[in-house]
């Protein structure tokens, strides 16, 4: 009777490893203990206490990174059965077996599954996706923003530069200087704002550089893609307008 | 990449709508004419054109630079795509593939359908009036007709599908509705476009395109 009792269910992962940015990706088989309503994080965090293959033998536990574990940080992501996502909202239950983990490869690779998503902030000081108040004093409340458009304007607001954007879209790689879905769409968000659009011009011409807004294919993976359903290719049409009105403006005023 | 890519992205995507598009519709037209006036109707529709003043340079501007420019540029902007429709089975994002392969399909046959007929004119092997029983001879050989057709499909998606993304890169289509409703048009476009080509090939395999029949149509034409 305790022989199948003990039988305990497993979940089998396949992980996509790599010892150093630079050294070869190999995949490692888990099987790892079935608990309810366990996620991907809850998992590697078994692997993690009991870094056995699959096969019996030993290996270094498998490195990720994590912090929230609530979806709004954006650290967990990686690529789970084929699709980029988080890795603490991806409930083991809802995915097909065995259940495969890669590391979002459009970006460079630290180790295992960790990745450096430098890049994205890089892209947020270029468009300088903040609103400039600094001063010698006090300047006082800015002005009003409409109801109306602090609704749609708090959606953009959510963006936690996951990266899954980048990773979904064609148009991000190592062939392309595309800035990626993302910082586009912050800057409509702090162009909206109404003390941040005394600055639009600037991060309009940001993204009218090399690398802007023109790497834009319209795929529309992004929007598809996006955990936070961020209004990504709406964003983009919209920087698109306003960039092309800045451009004959700059024309005709030059 | 050094340099600002913007302008040029601008230009491709604007000279893929005005002028390309635009010759792409008189073209589809023009070749209809096979069609419906037979080889009266395409022989006049030809000659009506090539009585257009400064014919020389409106092609030169119209036509070749326009194309020069939007397939040189085109093929670095698919060369900067990473096709994963694998990954992501999107109706949009399977456009996106096609976008670039019918685009490099469409480069190659233009280059080798100019050649075959406006060089043919330029250097004297055939005149305007022979071009119908010259696609005539094309078009009846089973092979030739099977790249033609591809060709043609490739090519009037690239123009709807560029039609649509032309709509949201220049900012005209923003919310979804819209972009959901020119993307409806386009495919309208797409078909209606298609069946214009599609007929005009087929037009030109009948006997009414054979070099003697045209050789009496041609003889009526000038003579009658
Ligand atoms: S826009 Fe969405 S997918 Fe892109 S980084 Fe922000 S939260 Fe992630
Ligand atoms: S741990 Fe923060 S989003 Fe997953």
């Amino acid at each position: 009777m305790a022989e199948t009792a003990t039988k305990q269910r497993t979940v089998k992962f396949i992980i996509t490893r790599r010892e150093r940015p630079e050294s070869a990706p190999y995949t490692e088989e888990f099987e790892v203990p079935y608990r309810p309503n366990m996620n991907v994080i809850s998992a590697l965090m078994e692997i993690q206490r009991n870094p056995v293959k699959a096969d019996g033998g030993k290996t270094a536990p498998v490195c990720w990174e994590s912090n929230c574990l609530e979806e709004v940080c954006g650290a967990c992501s990686m690529v789970i059965n084929g699709k980029p996502r988080q890795a603490c909202s991806a409930l083991v239950d809802k995915l097909e077996q065995p259940i495969r983990l890669e590391p979002m490869s459009t970006f460079p690779v630290v180790r295992d599954l960790v990745i450096n998503r430098e890049r994205m902030f890089q892209a947020l000081k270029k468009v300088k996706a903040w609103i400039p108040i600094d001063g010698t004093y006090d300047l006082g409340p800015g002005p009003r923003m409409a109801e109306t458009k602090r609704q749609w304007a708090y959606e953009l607001s959510k963006c936690m530069t996951c990266g899954v954007c980048l990773e979904a879209c064609p148009n991000v790689n190592e062939r392309n200087s595309f800035i990626g879905p993302a910082a586009i769409s912050q800057v409509r968000l702090f162009n909206a704002h109404p003390t941040g659009e005394m600055n639009e011009h600037e991060r309009l011409e940001a993204l009218m550089d090399d690398g802007g807004i023109e790497g834009c294919g319209n795929s529309q993976n992004c929007v598809r893609s996006c955990p936070k359903g961020i209004p990504l290719t709406t964003s983009i049409a919209a920087i698109n307008k306003d960039t092309t009105k800045h451009m004959f403006k700059k024309w005709l005023t030059m | 990449m050094s340099g600002n890519s913007y302008l040029p992205r601008k230009l491709h995507s604007l000279l893929g709508v005005i002028p390309l598009g635009l010759f792409f519709i008189e073209h589809a037209l023009t070749n209809y004419s096979a069609f419906e006036g037979g080889q009266q109707g395409f022989v006049d529709a030809v000659h009506g054109i090539h009585k257009l003043p400064l014919v020389f340079f409106i092609e030169l501007f119209i036509i070749w630079l326009p194309i020069l420019f939007h397939g040189v540029y085109g093929l670095y902007i698919a060369y900067q795509s990473n096709l994963n429709t694998g990954r992501f089975s999107y109706g949009r994002n399977w456009a996106f593939a096609l976008q670039r392969i019918s685009g490099v399909i469409t480069l190659i046959f233009v280059f080798w359908h100019v050649w075959n007929t406006r060089v043919q004119v330029a250097l004297g092997n055939t005149t305007y009036e022979q071009l119908g029983s010259h696609m005539h001879e094309i078009v009846n050989q089973p092979v030739y007709f099977a790249i033609y057709f591809i060709a043609v499909i490739a090519a009037v998606f690239h123009f709807s599908n560029g039609l649509w993304s032309f709509l949201v890169s220049w900012g005209i289509t923003v919310g979804p509705r819209a972009q959901r409703v020119s993307s409806n048009i386009c495919i309208g476009i797409f078909v209606i476009v298609s069946v214009l080509f599609l007929l005009s090939l087929f037009a030109f395999r009948g006997a009414e395109f054979a070099p003697s029949a045209a050789a009496a149509a041609i003889s009526t034409a000038t003579f009658g």
